[in-house]
């Protein structure tokens, strides 16, 4: 708890402190704070939106952003007080691996007032930022995996690179050697940061034991290399999501893995490891609470939303299914071409009665190579749709959660009201008893804390809201976009296609 | 059983064409077309397949017709059964590409084709059988008598043995042996060939499923879901068009190469069988050569005489059955060839119309303002 009373270096290099342990958790939000600091704070807006969104947030409903300004003091206590509930809490708020990661936990969000209502302006800086880098100008690339190691203890390297003209990092083109753990080490991070407070961290690319088992014992098949071209393209994906949002973006532990060379190793992802089942038991525990708590949704926007993200998940689901047996299909095309190709080269090569013949069946043959280069193609074309919804559907996943949280604050504050009423009839009965002053003095001072708490987590919610409603504007955008670039993309391809089958048949007769 | 001395007026081979077909329960009839060389009337005849069975075994039954069995007989295609008791698996298995296409198209194609040929045969469209067939009112199919089975499988048997009987002649050896390995070569290539019909014929149905759920993402709760929606319909559309490209080229492919393809593995068969009848009558002529050289004297002559015989039938044979192989590979090249450049042309202009239609929505898309 002493830590958490430490002054904030307000005068640092974002840099330099990005560099600090991770041990030290607070320490990492401090000088995400203090990065805000040197930026000129302005009035602060609700939602961490890229610049373009601005216009659209201005005809939003403006009392919104009202609200947050008179308030912002009361949400700054406000995360201080969510600070000392949480150890009460535990079991509900540990969705993530908090309990294993003692560095990142709630309590880390806990500063003095003033870093927090800095913390407070940060969506606003990271607009400001946008607007001064033009373009968002980050590219992050996942390449080159390469396996290191032997045996079960085997692991994939991948060189992530970045280029940026972003002043937040040291150099404007660097390299780094990560492993997939790291990038689960990584999440895992920047869930139980952020996650509680609202915002959709974008999740990470799944565990799969077989796949790696495969890649581990060496298995130099078509499905292992599937399978890691599979995950690189995830990962990479799954990076570009994180930095275009604005205040990951701005994260020191996104920044350190970035650009540090060396990264302590995130211990607490291995599947098989005592993190990884406390992690099991407590989403177990979470079911189990999410059935038991039912939320009186005096929001009818939020229900509107619930619903329609139930709806769109079931979509995506259906059709990442059609997608999946396209991909099946085009998979089983591709071997087929290959077969007849081969056949018909048998052919050529024993139909020596004619010449003619065999020059016909030959053709044939390279026709049908060339058909089947292009049906796999055509199926890394389909398979990308599907990668794509499948991230979708995850996607939904962790807004989902966002939803959860909010379930739970506001079951905390229910609770917290119970807790107040409990504490103002006992002050009653103290008021009848006649008990000294000191006593009554003591049970007020509760009863103060109670109802401020009380308040606190209302703004709370009320800033998860505004936070939920601006992010999933954000994901309804991302998903225009991204389906618009892959149908161009797919077209283009399929030109290309018809009009090489085109040339090859020219060529035949 | 028609006596070819008097060579009925013949039917001019590419008119025939069979223009339609009825379904009644289970039996298909077939209208057949066709005019005779000598004059330009169009005569039309109804056929059931129990009639082209009679033709068939009309025309292998003849027994005037020197060397005979030296012809390669046109191959019919199997019997049709009609997909109400059948399965589609089952019909596949039986017929390969003779069973896709819509409404037996290319069943009945498959069913011309073979009366073309025997038609335009020199031997075999001199055959009284056949002018009936095209002429006659009533059915001839119904007069003809059992085939017995047992006949069959005593065949069958036989065949094990006498099929890797050594040949005397070292055409007909390499004729043989070639005709076993390329008959394998070409079934196998036909299957092939109709498993990935089959599977584009199933990528049309996923895309189908593909572009029906994304007709259904439709969602009007915002301004943002109400752009997805409109993507979703235009991706829609795009994926119709890329099942509907899939179907068209399985078509193509079914009605040239797989049409082709099969074509030559029954006529494959048909060549093999007609070598095969040629070398019982060579294990015939060697028994029949061994009998009268071990013949008591009495018996002598008349081994002498059956052995005289049998050779010259043997000769007959081998000098019919090598002008029908010559005649078979010229054929055939051609008829190839013929299939395989339908087959690039329709692939080319189906691929054509394709790239127009792909090139529309790439613009339409990239117009498209997020």
């Amino acid at each position: 708890m002493a830590e958490e009373r430490e002054p904030p270096p307000l005068a640092g290099d974002a840099a330099e402190t990005g560099f600090r342990e991770l041990e030290e958790g607070e320490d990492l939000f401090i000088s995400t704070v203090s990065t805000i600091e040197q930026l000129s704070p302005t009035s602060p807006e609700p939602a961490s939106l890229p610049a373009e969104d601005i216009s659209t947030n201005s005809n939003g409903p403006k009392q919104e952003i009202l609200l947050d300004d008179d308030q912002e003091d009361l949400f700054a206590e406000a995360t201080e007080e969510v600070s000392l509930d949480s150890p009460e809490r535990e079991p509900i708020l540990s969705d993530g691996p908090s309990p294993a990661i003692t560095p990142v936990t709630p309590t880390v969000i806990i500063t003095p007032r003033v870093d927090a209502s800095m913390f407070d302006r940060s969506p606003d800086e990271d607009e400001e930022a946008e607007e001064n880098g033009d373009t968002f100008d980050l590219q992050i690339m996942v390449s080159d995996p390469e396996k290191v190691g032997d045996g079960m203890n085997a692991y994939m390297a991948y060189k992530v690179t970045t280029k940026t003209s972003l002043n937040l990092f040291n150099r404007n083109e660097f390299t780094v050697k990560r492993r997939f753990s790291d990038f689960l080490g990584l999440h895992s991070k920047l869930a139980s940061k952020y996650l509680h407070i609202g915002y959709i961290v974008p999740p990470a690319p799944e565990k799969s034991i077989v796949g790696m088992t495969k890649v581990k014992v060496g298995k130099e098949d078509l499905s292992s290399a599937e399978f890691v071209e599979k995950r690189r393209s995830a990962l990479e994906r799954y990076l570009m999501r994180t930095v275009n949002h604005p205040a990951l973006l701005k994260d020191p532990d996104v920044i350190q893995f970035l650009e540090s060379t060396e990264l302590p190793r995130a211990v607490s992802t291995q599947a098989l490891s005592g993190a990884g089942i406390l992690r099991m038991v407590n989403k177990a525990a979470e079911a189990v609470n999410k059935m038991t708590i039912k939320m009186n949704e005096s929001d009818a926007w939020f229900e509107e939303k619930q619903q329609q993200f139930e709806n769109l998940d079931v979509q995506l689901r259906k059709l990442h299914a059609s997608v999946e047996s396209l991909v099946c299909h085009r998979k089983e095309l591709s071997v087929n071409t290959a077969s007849f190709a081969k056949s018909a080269a048998m052919l050529g090569n024993s139909e020596d009665h004619t010449a003619l013949s065999r020059a016909l069946s030959q053709l044939a043959e390279v026709e049908e190579k060339i058909d089947q280069l292009h049906q796999e193609q055509a199926y890394a074309d389909f398979y990308l749709f599907s990668e794509l919804l499948g991230d979708y559907v995850r996607l939904i996943t962790a807004v989902k959660g966002v939803f959860d949280h909010r379930m739970k604050t506001w079951s905390k504050w229910q609770d917290a009201q119970v807790m107040l009423q409990r504490k103002r009839e006992a002050e009653a009965k103290l008021q009848y008893a006649n008990k000294p002053d000191k006593l009554q003095q003591a049970k007020e001072e509760i009863k103060e804390e109670i109802e401020e708490w009380e308040a606190k987590v209302q703004q709370g919610e009320r800033d998860f809201e505004q936070i939920s409603k601006n992010i999933r504007r954000e994901v309804g955008r991302f998903e225009k976009q991204r389906v618009k670039d892959f149908k161009v993309v797919i077209i283009k391809y399929l030109e290309s296609l018809v009009h090489t089958q085109q040339q090859v048949s020219i060529i035949e007769s | 059983k028609g006596s070819n001395e008097e060579s009925a007026p013949s039917v001019s081979a590419n008119s025939i064409k069979i223009t339609d077909i009825t379904q009644d329960g289970e039996t298909l009839t077939f209208a057949i077309t066709s005019q005779k060389s000598s004059s330009s009337a169009g005569v039309c005849v109804f056929r059931t397949y129990e009639d082209f069975d009679w033709l068939q075994q009309s025309l292998l039954s003849q027994e005037d017709v020197p060397g005979l069995l030296g012809v390669i007989f046109p191959p019919l295609p199997g019997k049709p059964l009609p997909s109400t008791s059948f399965t589609q698996a089952k019909a596949l298995k039986q017929f390969g590409f003779l069973a896709l296409g819509d409404e037996w198209k290319i069943y009945c194609k498959a069913l011309e084709l073979y009366l073309q040929q025997v038609a335009a045969h020199t031997t075999l469209s001199k055959s009284k059988a056949l002018s009936s067939f095209f002429s006659s009112t009533e059915s001839p199919g119904k007069h003809r008598g059992k085939k017995g089975i047992f006949k069959r499988l005593s065949h069958v048997m036989e065949e094990m043995r006498k099929e890797g009987h050594k040949d005397v002649d070292k055409f007909f050896q390499s004729e043989r042996d070639s005709c076993t390995h390329l008959s394998v070569l070409f079934k196998v290539s036909t299957e092939k060939f109709l498993d990935t019909v089959l599977t584009k014929q199933k990528l049309a149905v996923a895309c189908g499923h593909f572009s029906t759920s994304l007709h259904l993402v439709c969602n009007h709760d915002n301004p943002a879901a109400v752009t997805f929606s409109k993507i979703c319909l235009k991706l829609s559309d795009i994926i119709e068009a890329v099942k509907v490209n899939f179907e068209k080229v399985s078509d193509n492919d079914v009605s040239s190469m797989g049409l082709a393809l099969d074509l030559e593995s029954r006529y494959q068969e048909a060549k093999k069988e007609m070598l095969f009848r040629r070398t019982c009558k060579l294990v015939e002529l060697e028994a029949a050569n061994r009998n009268s050289e071990r013949a008591k004297p009495n018996k002598k002559a008349i081994m002498e005489g059956v052995q005289k015989a049998t050779q010259k039938e043997f000769n007959l044979i081998s000098s019919v059955a090598k002008k029908e192989i010559e005649q078979y590979h010229r054929a055939r090249v051609s008829v190839l060839r013929d299939f395989l450049v339908s087959w690039c042309e329709k692939q080319l202009s189906t691929a054509q119309e394709t790239s127009a239609l792909f090139s529309q929505h790439l613009e339409a898309c990239r117009g498209f303002v997020v």
